[in-house]
């Protein structure tokens, strides 16, 4: 059959068929025993064409609601942030996108050069020495360095904060049972990790204190004290930062973390339903040859000029095969591209600029509900997201505000015990004045 | 061709430049202090560059320019399936719709997302001939994992604790014992017999009450189909283990033969690969996860499942091995790879597989005469050839590979696998036409003489790229792995 993807016409298979030796193209499939050979058709849909296709799959992606259409108030771990538009045009090179793992660096100097620099923005923004290539996304990031701090302190417990992403913890949690690592819970206090459940789990059985900063509940963890605990039990700490934040809050390396992992998706990546977005992993010098992933390096070639390679290989799985401790072999490479363009767009200015817009609209909705009767729980000091309990489901409010296209904010009560009624509201810089005052106007009713 | 370099980002940058638009604040400001607690406002502004918007796109159209990708030229990386990647797909991935909802919304609100994927899953069900299929794994090697550790769960739940060992052939990808160890399991190792498949009476001997399972390419590494595979199936399910399908080569069988006829109990795909993704440079890719009847209850939780109210996530599974991923995969690329199944249909699918098995069938025949070919026996849909003739004239399969480069080509993958001497692997994919392969064959055939007239020019090259072979050992003993203000000082 002839199809647009598909070039070869009767002429080139019979030419080609003929350089084989074979006179059909069954016979090339004859390997394959007879039993299990596959006789009939695939029982799927028929093939369309493009505009129809598109034109089906187009009202499909209207039945959802989306946040260029409707008002999203929703975070917890996915943002609605600006997005340059640039950043799709750049992406949108096929000699990117197209490409594969740049294992020929005399033809692939692009895509290493571009990952170069996501390592060194990475860096900067978490104050760390090393970053990867990039990783799955933030949960898996997360994961991936206990099982560095295992492998690191050759001890087999790790302690996570409750008060982390709770799907990042169940990513962790399925992790470590496949490497027999045991993951104990650092009790949440009014919405931040308790200091001193963490003071009497601390242990020199511990390989590492896992906290996220912002955490879920968009509380600022008190980093100092809990690097103090961490270290002086010689365990790893590892910080899960939303990296945006990291524009006015000082980064989790200046507080002494070994690991600092997250996602990159508030720069600018599309929700996209969860994925693809692009996780990140940064760590100190002296980590630098057990971090998991690829790792993109500078040096010469043969007359001296500068160019770049993937490097520190021995680390990796296709070399280590079963001595491995990690198995990623892909990164992200388009989305890390996708968030470089974002981070360059924002600059050393924008950065700053971006993280005080998102503090300062957070602040204003907070003082907005509260004045509105709303009550905003846990207290303590905020990035962008903050908690608020109300009188009725959040599901059910979310059905209502839904009606007035506002995308309402997370449902505490799915995941955790004793938050029933509570709502997790994100306010990003892409949020106005008058969509606050809306939002507060709308939650009245169930303060 | 080699011109001037390409300066960093961060050496472009001059203070006060702005690529940026954001609008004025306009809500009360407070001041700093008081929304943060001290000692946490960052002092030291992160040194990201300072740029106009034209600055950045001249900065990435010049990197694009020095990177190859499918629509650059030939791509034949053997084990990629570098086959094109269809445009409509990348258009069906933006519609707002799909791009830009968020994966904790009210499910009322994202029933044509939730819709769109469980059709996907029942595509890949069909085309599998699997009894289930789970979106959740990120790419192949999270898929295997994910698989693995299901199959620990289900061994584990039959109270069969000392079943700890994974069989791997010899020709598998470093991957493949990777995963397993990271699933908790040891690797043992199965031989390759002297037609390249698996050796029988080897997988006899270390088959036994603590094998787990069997991870197997079908067809291999090599491009060969592993024509016992029946009683390969019976040897390991009579021992009680699971049949795993490693899907990296699924584009050589698609509509001709189906992992879950095979008996294979767990198949994982590459949707960048066999269904168009893109790769994207290194990812994102998708791997799904597909499972027999059997082991339906460890798949990831959440299952999307379907009721007469509509498409749900069903959290509700005590036996699943728990989440591989935060949210339900890796969405975008699945829209892609749904757009490209139901592009193609079932008729296309097939001439999907039979169009890329005739084109390495035709590359393979056609260089049988200037290389070594260690299997002399129909391929699917790649092969492998050696340069071990070529090496003995003092070039290496890596020269090759980087002659390859002056022609406009990307090389095939060399020295894997790893039981044929300076192998290159070779996968033209079903989208290349008779004429880009000549070319390919001619320029291969051009080197195969360089070799024996001057074997310098292969040996020294490439010569037209915009940069030469580098030091990869520099880079390993004194990584310099990011940039630093002054001078790139080590790190």
């Amino acid at each position: 059959m002839m199809h647009r993807y598909l070039p070869m016409t009767e002429q080139d298979q019979k030419e080609m068929l003929n350089t084989i030796g074979v006179s059909s193209v069954e016979e090339l499939f004859e390997d394959i025993p007879e039993k299990v050979r596959f006789k009939g058709e695939l029982n799927i849909k028929p093939a369309k064409t493009e505009s129809a296709l598109m034109k089906e799959l187009a009202q499909l992606a209207d039945k959802n609601a989306d946040t260029q259409k409707n008002t999203s108030f929703l975070g917890a771990g996915v943002y609605d942030h600006y997005s340059p538009v640039i950043m799709d045009h750049v992406i949108s090179r096929s000699e990117f996108y197209t490409a594969y793992t740049p294992y020929q660096p005399e033809i692939s100097q692009g895509e290493l050069q571009a990952i170069f620099e996501f390592q060194t923005m990475i860096a900067e923004l978490t104050g760390m020495d090393v970053a990867n290539s990039s990783m799955y996304d933030g949960g898996t990031s997360f994961a991936e360095a206990a099982m560095l701090s295992a492998g690191q302190t050759k001890r087999k417990k790790v302690l996570v904060s409750g008060a982390v992403h709770p799907e990042s913890k169940a990513v962790l949690e399925t992790y470590a049972a496949g490497q027999h690592i045991e993951v104990v819970t650092i009790p949440e206090k009014d919405g931040r990790t308790d200091l001193e459940e963490l003071a009497s789990l601390m242990s020199d059985e511990i390989a590492a204190v896992m906290v996220q900063y912002p955490n879920f509940f968009g509380q600022i963890e008190r980093l100092d004290e809990i690097e103090k605990l961490t270290h002086a039990q010689k365990a790893m700490f590892v910080v899960s930062s939303n990296p945006l934040s990291l524009g006015a809050l000082t980064p989790p390396g200046a507080f002494g973390a070994d690991i600092v992992v997250g996602d990159a998706q508030p720069f600018g990546l599309p929700q996209a339903f969860g994925g693809p977005h692009c996780g990140y992993f940064a760590v100190t010098k002296k980590l630098m040859r057990k971090v998991p992933g690829r790792l993109v390096g500078e040096t010469n070639d043969e007359e001296g000029q500068r160019g770049y390679v993937l490097t520190l290989q021995a680390r990796e799985q296709h070399i280590r095969r079963d001595k491995a401790t990690s198995n990623i072999c892909s990164n992200q490479a388009l989305n890390a591209l996708a968030s470089s363009v974002t981070m360059t767009a924002l600059g050393k200015q924008g950065i700053q600029d971006i993280a005080h817009q998102n503090l300062q609209k957070a602040a204003y909705a907070k003082k907005q509900l509260q004045a509105a009767g709303v009550k905003v729980i846990n207290g303590g000091y905020t990035f962008n997201e903050f908690v608020v309990e109300l009188n009725t489901p959040v599901s059910e409010v979310n059905k209502e505000l839904m009606k007035k296209k506002i995308i309402g904010g997370f449902d505490l009560g799915r995941d955790f015990e004793g938050r029933a009624n509570q709502m997790l509201i994100a306010v990003t810089e892409q949020r106005t004045k008058e969509e606050i005052d809306l939002l507060a106007e709308e939650l009245k009713q169930y303060a | 061709m080699r011109n001037e370099n390409q300066p960093l980002i961060f050496e472009l940058s001059r203070e006060g430049r702005i690529g940026y638009s954001l609008p004025e604040l306009d809500v009360p400001e407070i001041e700093t202090k008081e929304l943060l607690p001290s000692g946490f406002v960052r002092q030291e502004a992160p040194e990201l560059p300072e740029v106009s918007e034209l600055d950045i796109m001249r900065h990435y159209t010049a990197l694009s320019k020095r990177n190859h990708g499918v629509d650059s030229g030939f791509y034949p990386l053997g084990s990629c399936t570098m086959k094109y990647n269809p445009k409509v797909n990348e258009a069906v991935a933006r519609y707002a719709g799909f791009a830009h909802i968020h994966p904790l919304q009210d499910e009322s609100t994202v029933q044509g997302a939730m819709e769109m994927m469980y059709d996907l899953q029942e595509h890949l069900v069909e085309i599998t001939g699997m009894d289930e299929v789970t979106l959740q794994p990120a790419a192949g090697a999270h898929g295997e994992w994910t698989g693995l550790m299901m199959i620990r769960a289900f061994h584990e739940a039959n109270g069969d604790f000392n079943r700890t060992k994974v069989i791997v052939p010899d020709s598998a990808h470093g991957t493949n014992p990777a995963s397993a160890t990271v699933a908790g399991f040891e690797t043992v190792t199965v031989k390759s017999n002297e037609n390249g498949l698996v050796d029988l009476e080897d997988l006899k001997r270390v088959v036994d009450h603590q094998t787990a399972a069997l991870m197997l390419t079908n067809p291999n590494t090599l491009g060969l189909f592993e024509e016992d595979i029946l009683e390969m199936a019976a040897i390991i399910h009579d021992a009680g283990g699971k049949l795993y399908y490693d899907g990296a080569n699924l584009n050589a069988v698609l509509a001709k033969a189906r992992p879950g006829d095979m008996g294979f109990d767990v198949v994982h795909l590459n949707l960048h690969k066999t269904f168009t993704g893109p790769h994207g440079g290194g990812g994102p890719g998708s791997g799904p996860v597909g499972v027999k009847k059997d082991l339906i209850p460890y798949l990831p939780k959440p299952v999307l499942v379907k009721t007469e109210e509509g498409f749900t996530f069903d959290y509700n599974r005590p036996e699943s091995i728990g989440r591989v991923k935060p949210y339900y995969g890796n969405f975008g690329i699945n829209v892609r790879a749904y757009t490209y199944i139901r592009t193609m249909g079932p008729d296309g699918l097939k001439a999907v597989s039979e169009n890329a098995v005739i084109n390495a069938n035709y590359m393979m025949r056609r260089l049988a005469e200037y290389f070594d070919l260690p299997y002399d026996r129909h391929c699917k849909h790649e092969f492998v050839i050696s340069g071990k003739r070529q090496k003995k004239l003092g070039v290496r399969t890596l020269d090759i590979a980087k002659r390859l480069l002056d022609f406009g080509f990307h090389p095939p993958t060399i020295y894997f696998p790893i039981n044929v001497e300076e192998c290159m692997m070779i996968e033209p994919t079903e989208t290349e036409s008779k004429e880009t392969l000549d070319s390919f064959i001619e320029a291969m055939i051009q080197i195969a003489k360089e070799a024996e007239e001057k074997p310098e020019i292969v040996q020294e090259a490439p010569h037209t790229t915009v940069i030469s072979r580098l030091d990869e050992t520099q880079a390993a003993r004194k990584p310099v792995l990011r940039y630093q203000k002054k001078e790139a000082v080590e790190v």
